[in-house]
């Protein structure tokens, strides 16, 4: 575990320390490539700043996220009770992700302003796919055998879906959420971009035009902490909800 | 402690007259393509009440399917089961099942596993609990009822599917090569508890194997079914009594006897 900490710190300290003698010898001015000196300077002076559209967007990844697991998990188990839903839908929700969501975001923002509802269906629908497709093969994956454990034991549908099935899925549904956390700020982010008022993206945006790249490279240090730490909240929760899986692994 | 393998209990079942549950003439077949494939051909049989009968056959002969026939699970093409006198659709809500696979769910703790039958019949009561405590310390689990399965060895894990079944509250166990995967070792101690459990609990059991000192350690009678499909080929009833020895001539000579009236099919079956 430590290990785990202390190989990748040492490495990205040694790049962020090349980064700086890099950035001194070859004289690189700084509204190109800052040094990391210089970021970490931008981080502390500017830091009520980048709370703020943090926060913003951490509101939007958050409800993004909720949005799209509510639904995602519901059409998940709506598909796997009903195959002819599971026809209909399946391919669709596939199809859906041949568009790009950076190709539909002026469309959103048209259509739902430049506020939170436009940035959180954006993020809703980057983080949707991997939920609904892990979820709908975790509860086809439950063992038929101890589906069958169940049934001669004369259990309802609902006993056979509670006590079999959604434990089965579990470790696949936290697998779609472990992917959709990761690419849930993809979705903010371009929302921000493409029309806002406040978040990290409407942040960078601002930095950018004014050259003060600095606070781009204080803005992305800000997401990277917030896409981390929601990857390790979702990885809590995972080993909080199925406590069994940590002997299963040493096996 | 060292386990004697061939040492089982003494105690003799009561059988009383009538059946416990009978098949008769069960057929059963499997599309493959745009023919048929026969699994079952008449197959028929009895138990009495606590009887200890076994199924000795190939091994793809069509035991399971015999056995998921009974219990409910598939659909048979034709053929009459009754339990208990009454013609009946299938065993389904009148046995229990217990496979090579312990099935023992990841996600509970063993007691919990354990109490699977109770919880979903909906008469988990306080009795369940307490019966299932007893059975535990019996069985040398009592220690590790909140230890999830993955915690535990294959035999310890086996020994809560016996309990689990048991604890089902069903006359009429299927029990489909349970102890096919445990070491001899283990196996016997297994073999050896099953007998005590089943003489205390006076179930009638059905016993799919293909090992035939097992097979001649436990049972009552022993079915042989034929290779694919299956029928039933003969019967035996071992007439040895508890605790049996495989030294034993008797029990010699009824190996022998097995073993020839299997090996034509077991040729059969590969042929």
């Amino acid at each position: 575990m430590t290990r785990r900490i202390l190989y990748p710190g040492i490495l990205l300290l040694l790049f962020v320390l090349l980064w700086e003698l890099i950035v001194w010898y070859v004289q690189i001015p700084r509204y190109i490539l800052p040094a990391p000196s210089q970021i970490v300077k931008a981080l502390t002076s500017q830091q009520p700043l980048l709370i703020h559209h943090t926060l913003v967007t951490l509101k939007e990844i958050i409800a993004g996220f909720l949005l799209a697991f509510g639904v995602g998990v519901t059409l998940a188990f709506l598909m796997f009770h009903f195959p002819i839903l599971e026809q209909t839908f399946y391919p669709i929700v596939i199809g859906s992700q041949t568009i790009p969501v950076f190709a539909i975001a002026p469309l959103l923002v048209l259509w739902l302003g430049y506020g939170l509802p436009s940035k959180v269906v954006m993020a809703a629908l980057i983080v949707f796919f991997p939920i609904v497709v892990n979820t709908l093969d975790g509860l086809k994956r439950a063992d038929s055998d101890a589906v069958n454990l169940l049934r001669i034991l004369e259990a309802s549908q609902w006993q056979i879906l509670w006590k079999v099935r959604v434990p089965s899925a579990l470790p696949f549904v936290f697998s779609g959420c472990k992917i959709g956390v990761s690419v849930s700020t993809i979705g903010a982010i371009i929302g921000e971009w493409v029309g806002s008022k406040e978040g990290l993206g409407y942040l960078m945006l601002h930095a950018n035009a004014q050259l003060q790249v600095s606070l781009i490279f204080a803005s992305l240090t800000y997401l990277t902490i917030l896409g981390v730490g929601l990857f390790y909240l979702v990885v809590l929760i995972e080993r909080w909800s199925m406590p069994w899986r940590k002997f299963s692994e040493v096996r | 402690m060292l386990e004697k393998s061939e040492e089982f209990i003494k105690r003799e079942p009561n059988l009383s007259k009538g059946h416990k549950f009978s098949l008769r003439e069960i057929t059963k077949s499997f599309p493959k393509g745009n023919s048929s494939i026969l699994i079952l051909r008449n197959v028929s049989l009895f138990a009495r009440h606590g009887e200890f009968i076994s199924i000795l056959g190939p091994s793809g002969c069509g035991k399971s399917t015999l056995f998921n026939v009974l219990a409910g699970l598939i659909k048979r093409d034709g053929g009459i089961i009754s339990i208990d006198d009454r013609t009946v659709d299938s065993g389904l809500g009148e046995v229990a099942y217990m496979q090579q696979k312990d099935l023992l769910f990841p996600w509970r703790t063993l007691k919990r596993n354990i109490l699977l039958g109770p919880e979903i019949s909906g008469d988990y009561q306080e009795a369940a609990e307490r019966e299932a405590e007893q059975l535990m310390v019996r069985v040398g689990l009592k220690d590790f009822e909140k230890n999830y399965p993955a915690e535990l060895s294959v035999g310890m894990r086996q020994r809560a599917a016996l309990v689990r079944t048991l604890l089902s509250h069903k006359d009429i166990l299927l029990l489909d090569e349970p102890f096919g995967a445990l070491d001899a070792m283990t196996r016997s101690v297994m073999q050896r508890l099953l007998l005590e459990l089943w003489a205390d609990y006076r179930k009638t059991v059905l016993l799919v194997t293909h090992d035939v000192e097992e097979a001649l350690l436990l049972s009552d009678r022993i079915y042989i079914l034929t290779a694919r499909p299956a029928s039933v080929k003969g019967q035996i009833a071992v007439n040895i009594p508890r605790p049996r020895k495989v030294i034993d001539s008797r029990f010699v000579h009824f190996k022998a006897t097995l073993l020839d009236s299997l090996e034509g099919e077991i040729e059969r079956a590969f042929a």
